[in-house]
C-alpha cells in the first residue's frame, strides 16, 4: 500500500508540475479571456481556439479559452463571473441566452472589464449589456437569407436537423429559414442530439416517414456529417436540396461532390481573431471601429473552394 | 455515541480507545486535511490572481455551495446504503416545472415552487418505493429516472413553448415572498459598508457605480449552510440518524432490531429530491429562467463530493460535514485551477488526479488509523 501511495504521489507531482510552470511563465502584456457556450463535444469551436491562439501570438497578448464542459449555460454564467474576478483586460464572450448571461456580463463591464460579444446574441443585446461591439453573424438573419435563397431554388418543405436544441440561437436559424421560405416551422425541426449515430438514424427515420421533403438544413458539422451518411444510405445524396451552416472538412467534401448545395460560412476564425485585435489596439492606442462587425453570412458553394478546402476546420 | 462510550467505559463489550484515536477516526479527517492542502496550494499558486478578492471568493463559494446542497442529500442517502443518479436530471426537470408553472401557466411563483417541491419529493418517494419493493439496485432504478426526467425536461417545454429555455421567471418572481427565499441576497447592508470602507471592490462605472461588486450573501450559500447543519444534526444527534447508519450498514440486522429500514430509505430518496429541487429553484431564481440541459452530470459531482468527504460507497459510514468539505474542495479546485491559469483542456486531468488522490488518501488514513484490513 505504502509504495503504491508513494508512486501515486510522485506521479501526481510530475503531472502537475508542467501545468504549474506554465502559470509562472505566462506572457507579459494584456490578458483576454474568451468564454463560449459550447460543450466539449462540439468540434466546430476548434477554429475559434485556433483563431484566438493566432491572434494572441500575433498581437503578443495572453489569451485563454473557457467553456462549460456540458454546455450548461448556468455554468457558463459562473465562468464569466470567474473570468471577471481574475481581472483581465477584456472578455470576449458569446451571448447565447440573454436572461442567463446578461447579469454577469453587465457586472463584468461595470467592474471595468471591456467586453466584446461574439458569435451568439444580437447587436442590440450587445449594446444593452454595455459591450464594446458585436462580432458575428446575426443568426435569424442568416437563416432568413438562406430561406430566401432556397425559395428561389424552388424549395417548399424542409427538415431542420437541430443538434443543439437547448441553445435559442439554433432554433432562430431554423425559424429564420422557415420564414425566408414563407412556411410554418411546425414539426420540420427535429432534436437530433449530439451523437452521430443517433443523428443519422433520426434523419433516416424522418425522411422515411416524410418522403416528400424537398430540402435539409443542418446547423453545423456535428449534424451535417451524419446527415450526409444518412443520405448516402437512403440514396437521396445529391438528389435532395441540402444546405448547412458552418464549414468543416466533410462539408467541404460534400460541397465538392455536389451532395451539399451551399454552406453558410459565418467565419468563426474572424469571430475569435478580430475581437482580440480590436481589444489590443483599443487598449494600446485607444482606437476602436465605429460599428459592429458582421463576420457572416457568406454562402460557400462549389465554386472557389480551394482556400476553403485547404483550411477547413482549421481557419475556415 | 461518544457520550455512551465514556459512560460505559467499564463495560467489557466496549473496546476502549484513546481520546486521540477517537478524534482521528472521524470520517471527515481526510476532508479537513484536503481542505487545508487545497487552500494552501491555491494561496501559493493563485494568491494574487483575483481568486481571493471579493468576486473570486464569491465565485468559488457559490460553486461549492451548489455542490454542498446536492451533496448533503447524496451523503445521507449513501450512508443509508443507496445511490441516486437522477439528481442532475431532477435539477433540470424541477427547474423547468417552476418555469412552466409560473411563466407559461401564469401561476404565482410561490405556488409554482411549492407544487414543484411536492412533485419532486413524490418522484423521490417513487424512486425509493421501487428500490425497496423490487430489491433492484438503486443504481439501476435511478438511472432509469435519469433518462425519464431528462426526457420530460426537454419534451415539456419543446411541446408547450417550442423552445428548450424558458425565461421570464425573474419578472414573474418580482416581489414574491417565497421566491426571495431562493433567489435573494442577505446582509446587503454589511457588504455596502465593506465597499464604502474600501474593504471589497466596488464598481468603477455604469449604473451601479460605487456599489460593491459583491452586494450580498446569495441565498444559495445560506441554503447550503442550513442544509449542512440540519443534515449533520439529524445524522449525529438523533435516533433517526442512527437508523440511517443502521439501514446502510447491515439492513437485515437493522430490521431485526426494529429499524424501519424501508421507511428510512424512502425518506432519504425524498430528501435527495428535496435537495435537488432547492438547487434548481435557486438556479432558476438567480438566472431568471430554466433550461433543459441544466444539471447535466451533477449527480456524479454530488457523489464525488461525498466520496472525497470520506463516505463509503457501500453505505453505513460517512459524515455530512465531510461531504460539505468534499464539496468545498471540489468547488475550490474546479474554480481555482482557472485562476492558477492551468490550460483548460488539462485542467480536467488535474481535477481527476486530485479526486483520485483525495479518495486514496481517505482510504489510507482510515485503514492506518482504525487498523481495518
Amino acid at each position: 500500500m505504502t509504495s503504491i501511495f508513494k508512486t501515486f504521489l510522485l506521479a501526481t507531482t510530475v503531472a502537475a508540475a508542467p501545468m504549474m510552470l506554465a502559470t509562472i511563465a505566462s506572457a507579459e502584456g494584456e490578458k483576454y479571456i474568451l468564454v463560449s457556450h459550447a460543450p466539449d463535444s462540439d468540434s466546430w469551436w476548434n477554429t475559434i481556439k485556433n483563431g484566438i491562439a493566432l491572434a494572441g501570438e500575433q498581437m503578443n497578448v495572453e489569451v485563454e479559452y473557457r467553456n462549460p464542459p456540458t454546455g450548461d449555460l448556468a455554468d457558463m454564467a459562473r465562468i464569466i463571473e470567474q473570468a471577471a474576478a481574475s481581472g483581465p483586460n477584456g472578455i470576449i464572450t458569446t451571448l447565447s441566452d440573454y436572461d442567463v448571461l446578461s447579469g454577469p456580463i453587465r457586472a463584468a463591464v461595470d467592474s471595468g472589464v471591456d467586453v466584446i460579444i461574439m458569435n451568439s446574441g444580437t447587436p442590440e443585446q450587445a449594446r444593452e449589456v454595455g459591450a464594446l461591439m458585436y462580432v458575428g453573424q446575426p443568426e435569424y438573419d442568416a437563416g432568413h437569407a438562406a430561406g430566401l435563397r432556397a425559395k428561389s431554388d424552388g424549395v417548399g418543405s424542409f427538415l431542420c436537423v437541430n443538434h443543439y436544441i437547448s441553445s435559442p440561437s439554433s432554433t432562430e436559424r431554423c425559424q429564420g429559414f422557415a420564414d425566408g421560405l414563407g412556411i410554418e416551422l411546425g414539426d420540420q425541426m427535429i432534436d437530433s442530439g449530439q451523437d452521430p449515430a443517433e443523428i443519422k438514424n433520426r434523419v433516416l427515420a424522418y425522411l422515411n416517414t416524410n418522403p416528400e421533403t424537398d430540402a435539409i438544413l443542418t446547423l453545423g458539422p456535428t449534424s451535417a456529417d451524419p446527415t450526409m451518411l444518412a443520405l448516402e444510405e437512403n440514396g437521396m445524396a445529391g438528389d435532395i436540396y441540402f444546405g448547412t451552416f458552418d464549414l468543416g472538412e466533410e462539408i467541404v467534401k460534400g460541397l465538392k461532390s455536389g451532395v451539399i448545395n451551399w454552406g453558410i460560412d459565418q467565419q468563426p476564425f474572424l469571430q475569435a481573431y478580430l475581437p482580440v485585435v480590436v481589444l489590443t489596439n483599443y487598449h494600446r492606442y485607444g482606437v476602436l471601429p465605429g460599428n459592429n462587425i458582421n463576420s457572416g453570412p457568406g454562402f460557400v458553394t462549389k465554386d472557389g473552394l480551394e482556400k476553403v478546402e485547404e483550411f477547413a476546420g482549421e481557419y475556415r | 455515541m461518544s457520550d455512551a462510550h465514556t459512560q460505559f467505559a467499564e463495560d467489557e463489550r466496549i473496546k476502549s480507545r484513546s481520546k486521540f484515536r477517537e478524534a482521528m477516526i472521524r470520517p471527515e479527517l481526510g476532508g479537513i486535511i484536503g481542505t487545508i492542502a487545497v487552500f494552501t496550494m491555491f494561496i501559493i499558486f493563485a494568491g494574487d490572481s483575483g481568486m481571493f478578492n471579493s468576486q473570486g471568493v464569491l465565485n468559488w463559494s457559490q460553486i461549492s455551495a451548489q455542490f454542498m446542497i446536492i451533496a448533503v442529500g447524496a451523503c445521507l442517502l449513501m450512508i443509508a446504503g443507496e445511490f441516486d443518479l437522477s439528481v442532475g436530471s431532477m435539477i433540470g426537470f424541477t427547474g423547468m416545472l417552476i418555469a412552466i408553472f409560473s411563466v407559461t401557466l401564469g401561476w404565482p411563483v410561490w405556488l409554482a415552487i411549492l407544487v414543484t417541491f411536492v412533485l419532486a419529493m413524490a418522484i423521490g418517494a417513487l424512486n425509493g418505493f421501487i428500490v425497496v419493493r423490487t430489491g433492484l439496485p438503486s443504481f439501476i432504478v435511478t438511472l432509469a429516472f435519469l433518462f425519464i426526467l431528462r426526457g420530460f425536461a426537454i419534451y415539456l417545454p419543446q411541446t408547450i413553448e417550442r423552445k428548450t429555455i424558458i425565461g421570464g421567471v425573474a419578472d414573474a418572481a418580482e416581489g414574491d415572498w417565497l421566491a426571495a427565499l431562493f433567489g435573494g441576497k442577505i446582509l446587503t447592508g454589511l457588504f455596502q459598508w465593506l465597499g464604502d470602507n474600501g474593504w471589497i471592490a466596488v464598481f468603477e462605472r455604469g449604473t451601479r457605480k460605487g456599489q460593491p461588486v459583491v452586494d450580498g450573501l446569495p441565498m444559495l450559500i445560506v441554503w447550503a449552510i442550513l442544509l449542512v447543519i440540519v443534515g449533520h444534526i439529524i445524522l449525529t444527534k438523533t435516533r433517526f440518524g442512527n437508523w440511517i447508519f443502521a439501514a446502510g450498514g447491515d439492513a437485515e440486522a437493522a430490521r431485526n432490531s426494529g429499524v424501519p429500514v424501508n421507511r428510512v430509505k424512502i425518506l432519504m430518496f425524498m430528501f435527495t429530491a428535496f435537495c435537488a429541487t432547492v438547487f434548481a429553484t435557486c438556479q432558476v431564481m438567480e438566472f431568471g429562467g430554466a433550461g433543459s440541459d441544466r444539471g447535466l452530470l451533477k449527480e456524479f459531482e454530488a457523489i464525488i463530493a461525498v466520496v472525497i468527504g470520506g463516505a463509503l460507497l457501500t453505505g453505513g459510514y460517512g459524515s455530512v460535514l465531510g461531504a460539505a468539505l468534499g464539496a468545498l474542495i471540489f468547488g475550490v479546485v474546479q474554480q481555482g485551477l482557472f485562476f492558477a491559469g492551468v490550460e483548460s483542456s488539462l485542467f480536467r486531468v488535474f481535477l481527476g488526479l486530485i479526486l483520485l488522490f483525495a479518495v486514496i488518501l481517505n482510504t489510507y488514513i482510515r485503514r492506518v488509523i482504525t487498523g481495518e484490513r
